[in-house]
């Protein structure tokens, strides 16, 4: 590893709790951006000469506060620059500065900065795009490949919801219990979508923005903050399931592998075993909440060394209480799925076939439909489900997949034709 | 005498890893572990997984209690150690120093000398 990557690392796993820091001195985002950066700057002039400091977060908080502190008052055209050699040589103050200015404040400075990219009015694009500049500190041109738009485009969007931040006006009172609780719920949400947005796309266009990992860096991080959330140890091992197959989930020539077809020696074994501990972590809590459950479903799944081991009742059973707790037609639908391993296609089918309206527009409801219409025989029917489907398809993999079965679909009424 | 090299590192920078870098680090480890296995200096290696995976159980006087998360919130975590079989301080030492070759960056391995050691029976790998 050379000196320079080192460094980058350090000030990439300082940048959270930094960001958090300069954002509650400063109240601005973009001065608290401005000022991570020169402090980074410096860090990267002066570290490789001096060493690393014994606390590289103490300290690029510290010159961070000087620049922005500096920047306002040439804003106010007051006094010139204190010398760099002032600012760089912090051996002595670094210590309990951490202590001091942050030991109390760090956890909810981190999920402030969190929150603020969670803002109700923002969709969740720009939310995901805000977070993974600010938090993360991707550039906007890795954001911008990742949504497909230009870099003006996504540099213009990401401005326009920071100055709708800006104007509902930053929420920096200390939260109490309730609130903190709400904020929490609000940001694992949106780490969440991060995830999603990764891992919904998975196509070699995205294979270089790491969203996916990122996602599970953030959740991780809120996991340290609230070591004993049972919810945060849910959702880290949901991310970390999904994300153990990742290798799995696409042929060669970019199509979509099914989990049952899926070649499981190819499943990261480590990160199902970290997976499988947090679970364990989080059921001795006895607070099940949807990302624990859905964890536990996905757990399943990784459990099984066979597609026919895997245990469907236990799964069905998991999702009817996810039904209870978080009711919705997509998790009937998948509950769909364990049904109609269980008790087979006809029954399965009737379970979704009350979802056609709320679900009319959802690609994966014709997808299973049709599936199941197949099974049954009712190719016809298949068929006119599929063509929905393709319809649907938000990617060319999805799309791709479906198109298998209308072929296959295709042969077989070829078949029966003659 | 027994020494564990117990290896302290920021979590965050080492998960932060891309692929090639862990890579590159677990392959060097495994030449400098290769090394000292040949010459029967090297036991038991064990990487452990991020402090969230962690819970405690705290005792006081004879009551315990489990906390969620590592023993100790610190800036750099315990994340693995390596066990082996020295003459001498300085020939731990320089095993710690070829460690840190492998595994450049930030860090700290403390060499501590060990009390008893038990290998006990026959873990699986993992």
């Amino acid at each position: 590893m050379s000196e320079l990557s080192w460094i980058d690392l350090a000030l990439s796993s300082a940048r959270p709790q930094a960001m958090g820091a300069l954002l509650r001195y400063f109240r601005d985002l973009d001065l608290a951006e401005e000022a991570f950066q020169e402090a980074c700057l410096r860090a990267v002039r002066t570290w490789p000469e001096k060493g690393p400091p014994r606390d590289p977060v103490a300290w690029v908080i510290f010159v961070g506060r000087n620049s922005g502190i500096d920047h306002l008052r040439k804003r106010a055209r007051q006094e010139p620059l204190p010398p760099e050699e002032l600012l760089s040589d912090l051996d002595d103050v670094e210590g309990d500065l951490a202590e001091r200015l942050d030991g109390s404040h760090y956890r909810d400075d981190i999920l402030r900065l969190l929150f603020v990219c969670c803002h109700p009015e923002l969709p969740a694009t720009q939310q995901i795009a805000l977070a993974l500049r600010i938090v993360s500190g991707l550039s906007v041109r890795q954001i911008a490949r990742a949504f497909l738009v230009s870099e003006a485009a996504m540099e213009q969007r990401i401005t326009r919801a920071k100055a709708k931040i800006a104007a509902a006006g930053l929420p920096f009172e200390v939260p109490d219990a309730a609130s903190r609780a709400e904020r929490l719920g609000v940001v694992a949400a949106m780490i969440y979508l991060v995830f999603n947005e990764g891992y919904s796309a998975g196509e070699a266009r995205r294979a270089d923005t790491p969203f996916c990992e990122e996602a599970i860096r953030l959740s991780r991080l809120l996991l340290r903050l609230f070591p004993a959330e049972p919810e945060i140890m849910g959702l880290t091992a949901l991310l970390l399931l999904q994300h153990s197959r990742r290798s799995a989930r696409f042929s060669a020539d970019g199509q979509i592998v099914l989990l049952e077809d899926q070649d499981r020696s190819l499943w990261d074994r480590r990160a199902i075993r970290e997976a499988l501990a947090l679970i364990d972590k989080a059921l001795r809590h006895r607070a099940p909440g949807p990302y624990q459950i859905q964890a536990a479903i996905a757990a399943l799944h990784a459990r099984a060394e066979t597609a026919a081991q895997t245990d469907w009742e236990q799964i069905d059973l998991l999702y009817q209480s996810l039904e209870r707790i978080q009711p919705s037609p997509v998790v009937t639908l998948n509950r769909a799925v364990a049904v109609s391993k269980r008790q087979g296609p006809q029954t399965a089918l009737d379970l979704i076939e009350p979802l056609a309206d709320r679900l009319s527009g959802y690609f994966h409801f014709h997808g299973l439909r049709g599936g199941l219409l197949q099974q049954l025989g009712r190719d016809r029917e298949a068929h006119d489900a599929f063509e929905r489907a393709i319809t649907l398809a938000t990617t060319a993999a999805e799309a791709g997949h479906i198109r298998q079965h209308l072929d296959a679909l295709a042969r077989d009424i070829a078949v029966t034709a003659k | 005498m027994l020494y564990a090299v117990l290896c302290y590192n920021s979590e965050d920078a080492v998960a932060a890893w891309s692929r090639e870098e862990e890579d590159k680090v677990m392959s060097d480890l495994a030449a400098v572990e290769r090394k000292y296995a040949a010459a029967g200096k090297l036991g038991p290696v064990a990487r452990l997984m991020p402090t969230t995976a962690a819970t405690t159980l705290r005792k006081s006087s004879g009551e315990s209690f489990i906390v969620d998360g590592p023993f100790a919130e610190t800036k750099e975590q315990f994340l693995g150690f390596f066990l082996v079989d020295m003459e001498t301080l300085d020939e731990a030492i320089a095993f710690a120093r070829e460690l840190a070759v492998a595994n450049p960056g930030v860090g700290a391995y403390e060499i501590r000398p060990l009390r008893v050691f038990k290998p006990g029976g026959s873990l699986e790998a993992l």
